[in-house]
């Protein structure tokens, strides 16, 4: 039997996203923590934001893994080419 | 045993084999993993002139305005949310409601795009150029008065336009497909049988507000 998706609630998909970057802006400029510190919270959040929108808005949740896969496979290639250039910093 | 149960989130159009998705689609998913390289050299680029610079670079708030842009942030999200709610409504068969969220998911990416330009504006105003800060300029001042490292002026400018402004034709692209796939919707050109266009159209603008996501947070708040 094949699987039926239920339609997301899309409004509180929308809240979720202004409440983190609502956390976003006070964490950059009101928190007084640590620079380093708060750069990992602040992408952590952002990486979050991209992947409730990569899930929910352009359905990646709900299709095929086939699909999934294609959708992820620049990733590993991204991630590549960011270290490499990290690497060039440290020679 | 099979059962034959409408899926929601599966539209009903032939499928290709393989992926098992319809080829509007599929290419679309293609051209988008293209384009997740082109914006990773863009931010690699950035992070290695940034982290490799001499100098330290302007701290978050001094030069950019972060409300105004927060704000166009929410926007951009709100779009997303009315790019969604359109590709609900004619999966309903709501051709009517397809039509208005079609027109305001354009209505506020031309926005987007306006607050951009206007963010633009008053940045090369305030003496914010792709070559650094301008001499005789608020931000030159600035500079001098050692409130903003100078040495790096050159590159936080020239990468701040670049990615925002890449980034900004992006949204500009999106906004034009928009408007064509509103007024085919207008035309009556999409139906609950047939809503390819709607579909591959919110992928593409879902992608580039995952983009903005990204962006802001490496170029505004870090």
């Amino acid at each position: 039997m094949e699987t039926v998706h239920k339609r997301p609630n899309y409004l509180l998909i929308w809240l979720y996203l202004a409440l983190l970057t609502a956390a976003e802006l006070g964490l950059a400029f009101e928190l007084p923590i640590s620079r380093n510190v708060k750069i990992v919270f602040l992408m952590f959040l952002a990486v979050w934001k991209a992947l409730l929108v990569a899930l929910f808005f352009m359905h990646l949740k709900f299709e095929r893994w086939n699909l999934r896969i294609l959708a992820i496979a620049p990733l590993p290639l991204a991630v590549i080419l960011i270290l490499a250039v990290i690497t060039e910093k440290i020679w | 045993m099979t059962h034959a149960t409408a899926d929601l989130m599966r539209p009903p159009f032939p499928a290709e084999r393989g992926v098992d998705v319809y080829d509007n689609k599929l290419g679309m998913w293609v051209f988008l993993g293209s384009e997740v390289m082109f914006f990773t050299a863009l931010i690699g680029t950035y992070v290695i002139l940034r982290f490799g610079a001499e100098g330290p670079w302007a701290l978050p708030g001094i030069v950019l305005s972060i409300p105004i842009t927060a704000a166009n942030t929410f926007l951009l999200i709100c779009s997303s949310v009315s790019m969604v709610k359109a590709f609900a409504a004619i999966a309903d068969g709501d051709r009517k409601g397809l039509s208005r969220w079609l027109l305001a998911t354009t209505l506020l990416g031309a926005t987007f795009v306006g607050v951009q330009v206007y963010e633009y504006m008053h940045l090369v105003h305030r003496g914010f150029l792709p070559s650094g800060y301008r001499e005789g300029s608020e931000l030159a001042e600035l500079a001098a008065q050692g409130v903003l490292p100078a040495a790096t002026g050159g590159l936080y400018g020239s990468t701040f336009f670049t990615m925002t402004g890449f980034h900004g034709f992006h949204v500009t692209c999106g906004v034009i497909c928009m408007a064509w796939v509103w007024l085919k919707s207008l035309r009556g050109g999409y139906t609950q049988q047939d809503y390819r266009g709607v579909e591959v159209v919110g992928l593409y603008w879902h992608f580039v507000d995952l983009v903005w996501i990204i962006l802001f947070t490496i170029v505004y708040l870090i």
